[in-house]
């Protein structure tokens, strides 16, 4: 059952994408870098270029970390949903198939966090 | 007329309770019996014989009172002793305080809607005797809730952080977990109320919140906090006691009754263990003096003590809660990944965080010898590292959140401490993501509830955690300082680090003052 209830029960969902003022979310985490306690929620326009995102966004929410500024992105490894995939630098989120609330992560061979705890 | 007494015999107890309580039953004649109890078959269960409802206690209102009183007065004696005498200058360390400003914000509210829940299910049964039992149990809580309001209260004169706790447990971004877990059994029906916290609560649960906490607070010396728990904890028994009552009595009702206990089972025990989490925390780095880990606990609480339990259950047709694998093995973690999610978010929190000790980092080496050195130590130096150089880690980026628990996405994979478990569900066209299989099937039984989840991350970044008449597009806005103002955290006074704030300080002088001679 979609729920248990006395009559019907039926409203929009918290958080549908119109809800954002024409931003979108995407959750970004980075494996085995748990220093961070969770993936973060990040909010921008389907417009923003996933170069953008690499380049200017993700330093904010990871560069705390010793091992960020160590990353070569040439060989990262991104998944998205869990399945490996490999995001356009140079596209936009829409046009890399992110809509709201999609989740992506991505892997930094070789870099395992904290004296390599994956902190 | 005058009435003549027709005996003086006192009546038995088992006819005193039956008098007050069958007798107090009536059959409507004016009323359909459906109109006057509209809940009662929405959820499933069939209930054929109310009369078969048994209070072990056989208690009844007026025996309560005296009861009551007796206990009441004792408290507040105490209360009053231990505010008179400056108390508060005899805790081992400021830094218990935000254990209490913590239980204050996020449980105590929970006894508040407890007493709500059991007044609705009171009215909610048609049974006279379910009827009285929800009753007292409901009295219980509010006064629950107002005794820890009334001790800690005391606190609120000299330290910072327990000044708006209403408010802020409709606000503040952590509590809508334990906010949203008593809001999902409130709005169930009266038996999934029952099962979700008069027994996977009351009775499974409850003493992993209450025993460590009181003993925690003697061990610290907070003595008006381990009175009102002791308090607690008399009638907690008795709850235990009707927790187990009700779920029998609707399993010896009718067996198309066990599916549907087993499913409510299954899923309150998995919330009410996420809600746990918190308390995990507060017992392995809060409590400067450590009674037991949190794995000690859940060892002793319940994997022991719920073993008996559900060996009783099983001939009802009742097996132990899902997840328990899960459970058993996330036990030498879940404290760990809570404290550094509040030690990174500590500004956005209405209490202190700090590194631990050389000291206590070696305790809790002891407690979790297989992971704690391997997995924890390493971040937890880093970081205290980091703070010594004047680089202190404050996440400044929102975390995502699991959309039925609604704690920060911290928790990792079954079998696996250094993945994240991500779990995510699509319904209608939309996605929903979950910390645990547990949470997203608790999503997938009931997506329409669940949808509706009020997340703090979400709702700051749609603008509605600003205080009224906010403009974003001002120059210089600073989110973070606003929304701290809707939460009403006091920026540098509440939230922050431990190691140079007003309540360091403030404790040190006056325990100076209390203990040397000018």
């Amino acid at each position: 059952m979609a729920v248990a209830a006395v009559k019907e029960y039926t409203f929009e969902s918290a958080d549908r994408l119109e809800n954002f003022h024409g931003n979108q979310l995407l959750f970004v985490g980075w494996e085995d870098h748990l220093l961070f306690c969770a993936p973060f929620a990040l909010a921008m326009p389907p417009t923003t270029l996933f170069g953008d995102l690499v380049g200017k966004m993700l330093p904010g929410a990871f560069g705390y970390h010793p091992d960020f500024a160590k990353i070569d992105w040439n060989t990262v490894e991104w998944f998205k949903s869990g399945e490996p995939w490999q995001p356009q630098m140079d596209a936009s989120l829409a046009d890399n198939g992110l809509g709201h609330k999609a989740v992506i992560r991505f892997r930094t061979p070789g870099l395992t966090g904290i004296k390599g705890s994956c902190s | 007329m005058d009435m003549k007494a027709t005996s003086g015999k006192k009546l038995g107890l088992k006819e005193k309770y039956r008098q007050m309580t069958r007798g107090l039953e009536w059959e409507p004649s004016y009323q359909k019996k459906d109109d006057i109890y509209p809940f009662m078959e929405y959820e499933g269960i069939k209930i054929h014989d109310w009369d078969k409802w048994e209070d072990p206690f056989r208690l009844t209102m007026d025996s309560y009172w005296k009861y009551q009183a007796e206990k009441e007065r004792k408290l507040y004696a105490i209360i009053d002793a231990y505010a008179q005498n400056n108390g508060h200058l005899n805790v081992t360390d400021a830094r218990y305080l935000n254990a209490i400003k913590l239980f204050l914000t996020g449980i105590s509210p929970l006894e508040y809607m407890a007493h709500r829940g059991f007044a609705m299910a009171g009215r909610a049964f048609p049974g006279a005797g379910p009827r009285v039992a929800c009753l007292m149990q409901s009295l219980d809580e509010i006064r629950h809730a107002q005794t820890q309001i009334h001790a800690l209260s005391n606190y609120n004169k000299y330290y910072n952080g327990f000044h708006d706790f209403s408010h802020m447990l409709q606000r503040v971004w952590y509590l809508s977990v334990p906010r949203s877990f008593f809001d999902d059994a409130v709005t169930a029906g009266p038996f999934e109320f029952m099962v979700a916290i008069g027994f996977s609560f009351e009775y499974v649960l409850t003493n992993l919140l209450f025993v460590p906490f009181v003993s925690g607070a003697a061990y610290n010396g907070d003595m008006g906090t381990m009175t009102f728990g002791f308090s607690a904890q008399s009638d907690e028994a008795r709850h235990m006691t009707l927790g187990l009552e009700i779920i029998k009595f609707i399993l010896e009702q009718d067996p198309d009754n066990v599916p549907i206990v087993q499913r409510w089972i299954d899923k309150w025990t998995w919330r009410g263990y996420r809600v746990l989490t918190l308390v995990g925390m507060m017992m392995d780095y809060m409590l400067p003096k450590r009674i037991m880990s949190w794995k000690e606990a859940w060892e002793v609480y319940f994997e022991q003590n719920g073993g008996a339990l559900f060996k009783d259950l099983a001939r009802y047709g009742i097996r132990p809660p899902k997840w328990l694998d899960q459970i058993a093995f996330d036990k030498d973690h879940i404290s760990h990944q809570a404290w550094g999610t509040f030690y990174q978010y500590g500004a956005a929190a209405d209490f202190h965080t700090w590194s631990p000790t050389d000291d206590e980092l070696d305790w809790l080496s002891k407690k979790y010898p297989e992971s704690f050195d391997k997995y924890y130590r390493p971040r937890l130096e880093y970081l205290r590292e980091q703070a010594e150089q004047g680089n202190r880690f404050y996440n400044t980026t929102l975390p995502q959140l699991c959309q039925v628990c609604q704690i920060p996405m911290v928790f990792t994979e079954p079998g696996d401490p250094t993945k994240t478990c991500y779990r995510e569900v699509d319904y209608q066209g939309e996605k929903f993501h979950f910390c645990s299989d547990g949470c997203k099937h608790i999503f997938e039984d009931e997506p329409e509830k669940y949808k509706q989840a009020w997340l703090p991350v979400q709702q700051i970044y749609q603008g509605n955690c600003f205080p009224e008449g906010t403009d974003p597009t001002v120059e210089g806005f600073e989110p973070l300082a606003k929304v701290l103002e809707y939460y009403h955290i006091n920026f540098g006074r509440d939230n922050l680090d431990f190691d140079g704030s007003e309540d360091q300080k403030n404790f040190a002088t006056w325990r100076g003052m209390a203990t040397t001679n000018e």
